[in-house]
């Protein structure tokens, strides 16, 4: 195995899941399948490559600059249109720090 | 109808775009319970911009390239005021607050945007079959699948319930589908079209593309759609060619590889599809080469590291607190992340975020992460040297024709490894396409792919539309 349930809970708590006892056991089988496929990258000598973390550099730097001109943003009343709760201009969470 | 054949019936006054859209929204809402490939449609909108394009041929100025042509956009891309979900329970009630780039494009080209399609969640997966809003059926075999993630883009078209649309393709969203549903469908070279209002899934190989019935239509809208985008900061400044003008259907010395890779593990009844076109350049005075693309077989892994990878970054945004939904059961912050989470994302969501996390996770980042952008430069260093020898390449899209609703979703990975051929052209950050190629003896249509060189869309257009016209 590539992957124990152990690690797929702690992987599950750092992506903010909250997976069922069944969702872990299949997580776990899934995970595994590929991870086993990806495996196969091992077999690849990179000691010298470069890595690949953007796809083209075809512009100037600059060019990635637009005109550094004044513009209408999106006002507050549609940026919080799609919230759940909202209140008083801003987006509301549940209690944060207990009094 | 065609992009042609609408405006020759609009500026003969035989129908008015009003007409058009009215007939082509009647026409859509009526066949969609066969296939399932509309999510929403935006009757209002739609009459709108037809109404706009009929006034300016009665005031005599030109309506656009686009002039009247019924046009369905995926749901992964954003329209002002219209529904956009992603075909995910997350986002089932979001109403954007602006337009992607491309749809403001084709808008101000005078065309017309009737609905927006199905597709996997947050257009993740290869069968259309994650949507959380049922499965799209492919409109050639009904009981089998239109391909993914773009599945109902491509089923509009092979419906004949819109003339365009758009898809977007991370991994193979746009060609395969668009070979299950033998329809033609582009992906053009990584920031050709500006990605503004396309949802984020893996932003290092997101594309958005055309799909249609003829080449010479894909051409037009991507023309339309093409060029930098002030607003997209990855949008190419290279200039935008007139790929239309380049048809002339004579593509005699051309030089067209033929990776041997891609003819590993490939069905019997697609290879053949394949070979015969092959035949068919050749007849069209193409000089076919064999060549060599030796990392293709690490594709798949290192794709599935990087595009789960940025999807986890990407999909972090969906915690409750903007975009909709929130858990009725939430209680503390961080329990109100996690329900909402658990309740709004599929299963196929959740195995790609919990796989980018593992992957980018404390101790892990140097062996996956960047162990697979080293692969991404071996496999794009394949292909600059393939282009050294040949002006295009072409070979099979999928592995197989549509396979069977149900047939493949208890194995993803299986799932994941039938993306080979389509992967590596998204790595590389190349155009590339699907054009109709032919049939199985089962009647199942087969997509030949033609890649092409950076920014050379060009030559991709010309090989495809000449071996549409043979």
């Amino acid at each position: 195995m590539k992957i124990a349930e152990q690690e797929v809970r702690r992987v599950a708590e750092l992506a903010n899941l909250a997976l069922t006892e069944d969702e872990i056991v299949r997580m776990t089988q899934d995970m595994d399948g590929i991870l086993t496929h990806i495996d196969k990258l091992s077999e690849l000598d990179t000691t010298n490559v470069e890595p690949m973390s953007q796809v083209l550099y075809d512009a100037e730097e600059t060019a990635t600059l637009r005109a550094d001109v004044e513009r209408k943003p999106l006002g507050n009343a549609d940026a919080l249109a799609n919230a759940p709760v909202s209140g008083q201009g801003y987006f509301k969470v549940p209690l944060v720090i207990e009094k | 109808m065609t992009i042609d054949s609408i405006r020759t019936e609009l500026l003969e006054k035989k129908r008015s775009a009003e007409e058009i859209a009215r007939e082509a929204l009647e026409f859509a809402e009526a066949e969609n319970p066969k296939t399932n490939a509309y999510l929403t449609f935006a009757p209002e909108r739609a009459l709108a911009a037809a109404r706009a394009v009929d006034q300016k041929i009665a005031a005599g100025e030109d309506p656009g390239p686009l002039a009247g042509v019924p046009i369905a956009i995926k749901d992964v891309i954003l329209t002002r005021g219209l529904r956009t979900t992603c075909a995910s329970r997350m986002l089932e009630t979001y109403i954007p607050p602006y337009d992607a780039t491309a749809v403001i494009r084709i808008e101000q080209a005078g065309g017309v945007i009737i609905g927006k399609t199905n597709c996997d969640e947050f257009a993740m997966g290869s069968s259309n079959e994650n949507s959380a809003f049922g499965p799209v059926r492919n409109p050639v075999a009904l009981d089998r699948v239109p391909g993914g993630s773009s599945g109902g883009s491509a089923a509009v078209i092979a419906q004949g319930t819109a003339v365009l649309s758009l898809g977007s393709d991370t991994g193979g969203s746009i060609r395969q589908p668009a070979s299950f549903c033998g329809v033609t469908g582009v992906t053009p070279t990584y920031g050709r079209v500006s990605r503004y209002g396309l949802t984020a899934f893996a932003s290092s190989l997101d594309h958005i593309g055309p799909f249609s019935r003829t080449v010479r239509d894909s051409a037009r809208l991507l023309q339309v759609m093409a060029g930098r985008d002030e607003m997209d900061s990855t949008s190419a400044v290279a200039p935008v060619p007139d790929y239309v003008a380049a048809l002339d259907g004579n593509i005699r010395g051309m030089k067209i590889g033929i990776p041997k890779e891609f003819f590993d593990g490939l069905a019997s009844d697609t290879g053949d599809v394949i070979q015969a076109a092959i035949q068919t350049l050749q007849k069209l005075g193409c000089e076919i080469r064999e060549i060599r693309l030796p990392h293709t077989s690490y594709a798949v892994g290192c794709y599935y590291i990087i595009c789960t990878a940025e999807a986890s970054s990407n999909l972090a945004r969906y915690d409750g607190v903007r975009y909709t939904r929130r858990s009725a059961a939430a209680g503390s912050l961080q329990e109100m992340y996690r329900k909402t989470r658990d309740e709004g994302f599929g299963a196929e969501c959740k195995r790609r975020i919990m796989l980018g996390t593992y992957v980018l996770s404390a101790g892990y980042y140097d062996a996956y992460y960047l162990k697979a952008q080293k692969v991404r430069a071996l496999v794009a260093r394949d292909y600059a040297q393939a282009f050294e020898q040949v002006d295009a390449i072409v070979g099979p899209v999928s592995p197989h024709p549509a396979f069977k609703l149900g047939e493949k979703v208890d194995d993803p990975t299986s799932m994941y490894l039938s993306d080979i051929y389509t992967v590596t052209g998204d790595l590389a950050g190349i155009p590339c396409m699907s054009v109709p190629g032919g049939k199985t003896p089962d009647g199942l249509p087969v997509g030949l792919q033609v890649l092409a060189n950076h920014f050379n869309e060009t030559t991709m257009f010309r090989v495809a539309d000449a071996f549409e016209r043979a």
